[in-house]
């Protein structure tokens, strides 16, 4: 008894005359009130029952679709071969990081770090002349002043940004296609030939445009198309966000530069550039963020067995693998490692923006 | 100083229009190639006469011909996907903007518990993804499970896969923030009054959610149509063999692929019964008629759905994505 009431002194108040033992009443008060707490969330939950129903088709659809397939990455750290190869990813035997080793220096290892490589590469060009092409569009775009003519030219540059990949890199494909006559003079795309015409002494542009299917399908002109039909794609649609920023400059900035003898090139430097900042920096670092999730579907699209050297990128080497019935568990750990380093780099990106600038993007 | 001003800012003004200009040129040249390659004649596509106007049978002239259209017209297999692609584009935008505007509009509300962790649910799928194989072995699943509930099976064909990319294609948490970002900036006073007129969550959202954020749900429900519409890689992986069920781009795109060798008329794999076979079409003249038109026509096809809906819809898009980027 003693023991026991030693034990208990801290929360148990006990009382001589009756040798009973009772909760202390400020105890009593903080029950109570924890007590309303849970039944205020019962309460709450129970009161918004609708709404959790509204949410319920999108979290399932979510859950289905973009949830569900997370728990085949499993397969990463499973043996493919076990029962023969024909067992579901849960029944499979663990294999540890033996897929990853094999990813990283096996026989298929010279194929996924060209395609690492080549997913960066992609991205990295694609930042370096993708991001700076729309700040300057909508620099331009603030020059004219008529909104007749400057509405006209938007709907020009916006339009490609709703076309499809297929149809984007069928045109690519098209207008760089091969000669079709034999001496290869004639018949081919009209970008091909003005590139011919253009340098009519480079022996390798030749050589590169007699390529099956044309220059798309040429290993050294592959990164530059892909890069020239993104700007051309996504430049228009991407000034948008620029060009809302520049034309929240007030026209007095600009009054009271050129009161100060401020040049137009000044003007962009001292009014300008400054006041768009903010902007160019978060869309940059967002666009850091994403560097890795490169677009499969038109890196598909353009790519064909004669350029695989630059335009496998690691989502396609996963596909190929898939297609051509290759180990899938190489491919999920390729991808997995890919996806990771991109994840990281947007949450880095985000917090970085957050800490910048009080906005972020999620 | 004054001059000198003048001077670099008309340098500037004068730079920025011929910028615009050219690259609106380019922006648009590609299809006006494309339209007036259509409407060409065998050699002059082949020879690779054409740079503007359509050109007839010799080098220089000006010539129009129907000939790819008729043939694209006659193509029963090309409208049927094309009929698919609509299809999928209408159903497949109205089950997910059913399922976004609820649960945006759940989101929206401040007083909704644990918020947080649904935002988080759904922004992770922008930041991780499990990976086309991932993917594409739990779409089969899905296929097949939806195969059973019709009473088909999933092989074979006898299964209706446009179902599939209608309902576990095209979500896109970014829609949802828009929507959600949307719906906050609805003035709470509007929505007590009607609650306490007696209105229900659902009338809310329909009858005064809905109406008041118009230009975003116009916004958001043309990024689902076109994302639909333009949809190539997963329906190509999901329906390889099935052509009735594919959709245009799928279409187009094995239609070049099957194509591309017939420029070359010593290639004996490409010949055009095999096309018309593989592809659909019938009575293909070869001598007066390009593959290549026919692309360009398809193409043309293709596109004209977005070029009709475009003009009307443009000036939501800069309201849109503003409202769209950067908030929390």
């Amino acid at each position: 008894m003693q023991l026991f009431k030693l034990k208990c002194d801290d929360f148990l108040e006990y009382d001589e005359s009756t040798g009973t033992y009772s909760i202390p009443a400020d105890q009593q008060v903080r029950d109570a009130h924890e007590k309303s707490h849970w039944k205020d969330v019962g309460y709450t939950l129970l009161k918004d029952w609708r709404l959790y129903l509204m949410l319920v088709p999108m979290l399932l659809v979510y859950l289905l679709w973009r949830y569900l397939p997370m728990t085949e990455l499993l397969a990463a750290f499973k043996d493919p071969q076990t029962g023969g190869g024909g067992l579901e990813v849960a029944d499979q035997y663990w294999y540890g990081l033996t897929n990853f080793y094999n990813l990283f220096f096996g026989t298929l290892s010279p194929e996924f770090w060209s395609a690492f490589r080549n997913t960066f590469i992609i991205a990295f060009y694609g930042l370096l002349f993708g991001f700076p092409f729309p700040i300057i569009l909508a620099l331009f775009f603030n020059e004219v002043k008529s909104n007749i003519t400057r509405s006209i030219i938007q709907v020009c540059v916006y339009l490609p940004k709703f076309m499809s990949t297929v149809i984007i890199t069928t045109l690519a494909i098209v207008l760089f296609r091969a000669p079709t006559s034999a001496d290869g003079s004639t018949g081919m795309g009209v970008l091909s030939q003005l590139f011919v015409t253009m340098f009519p002494n480079s022996e390798s542009l030749k050589e590169a445009v007699q390529t099956t299917g044309g220059l798309v399908f040429h290993p050294e002109y592959f990164r530059a198309i892909y890069q020239v039909t993104g700007i051309w794609e996504h430049g228009g649609y991407d000034s948008i966000v620029f060009f809302a920023a520049v034309i929240a400059v007030s026209p007095t900035s600009y009054e009271a530069a050129q009161m100060d003898g401020a040049g137009k090139m000044q003007q962009m430097r001292y009014v300008v550039i400054p006041s768009i900042l903010s902007t160019v920096v978060i869309m940059l670092i967002m666009k850091v963020g994403s560097l890795l999730s490169v677009g499969y579907e038109k890196v598909y699209l353009m790519s064909s067995g004669s350029n695989r050297l630059a335009a496998e990128i690691v989502a396609t080497f996963s596909n190929r693998l898939l297609e051509t019935g290759g180990d899938t568990s190489i491919g999920i750990a390729a991808e997995m490692v890919n996806n990771l380093i991109g994840m990281i780099l947007v949450i880095g990106a985000n917090s970085i923006a957050r800490k910048a600038s009080d906005v972020s993007l999620y | 100083m004054k001059r000198k001003m003048e001077v670099s800012e008309l340098i500037f003004k004068i730079v920025s229009y011929v910028f615009l200009v050219v690259f609106a040129v380019m922006c648009i040249y590609p299809f006006i190639y494309a339209i007036s390659s259509s409407l060409s004649s065998r050699v002059a596509v082949e020879n690779g006469w054409v740079t503007f106007l359509p050109v007839g049978e010799t080098e220089g002239s000006v010539g129009v011909q129907f000939e790819a259209y008729r043939w694209v017209l006659n193509n029963n297999v090309f409208w049927i996907s094309y009929a698919n692609t609509l299809f999928m584009a209408f159903v497949g935008t109205i089950w997910c903007m059913i399922y976004t505007m609820m649960g945006a509009y759940a989101l929206s509300k401040k007083r909704l518990m644990g918020r947080r962790a649904f935002n988080f649910f759904l922004v992770f799928t922008m930041w991780f993804s499990a990976g086309i194989v991932p993917q594409y072995r739990n779409y089969e699943a899905t296929g097949e499970i939806l195969a059973a509930l019709a009473g088909t099976t999933y092989a074979g064909g006898s299964f209706d896969q446009k179902w599939l990319i209608i309902l576990a294609m095209g979500m896109n948490a970014t829609n949802v923030i828009l929507l959600r970002n949307a719906f906050e900036g609805v003035p709470a006073e509007i929505e007590e009054a009607a609650r306490i007129d007696g209105a229900t969550e659902m009338q809310i959202l329909f009858k005064v959610y809905i109406p008041m954020s118009k230009a975003t749900i116009a916004t958001v429900a043309l990024f689902f149509g076109i994302s639909r519409w333009n949809g190539y890689f997963w329906a190509m992986r999901m329906m390889p063999d099935y052509r009735y069920n594919w959709p245009v781009q799928v279409y187009i795109r094995n239609f070049i692929d099957m194509t591309s060798g017939l420029i070359n008329p010593e290639n004996e794999y490409y010949k055009w019964e095999n096309v018309i076979q593989n592809v659909g079409g019938t009575g293909f003249d070869h001598n007066t008629l390009s593959a290549m038109s026919v692309v360009y026509a398809m193409v043309i096809c293709a596109v004209i759905p977005i070029l009709c809906i475009y003009p009307f819809i443009q000036k939501y898009f800069a309201k849109g994505v503003n409202m769209g980027g950067v908030k929390e």
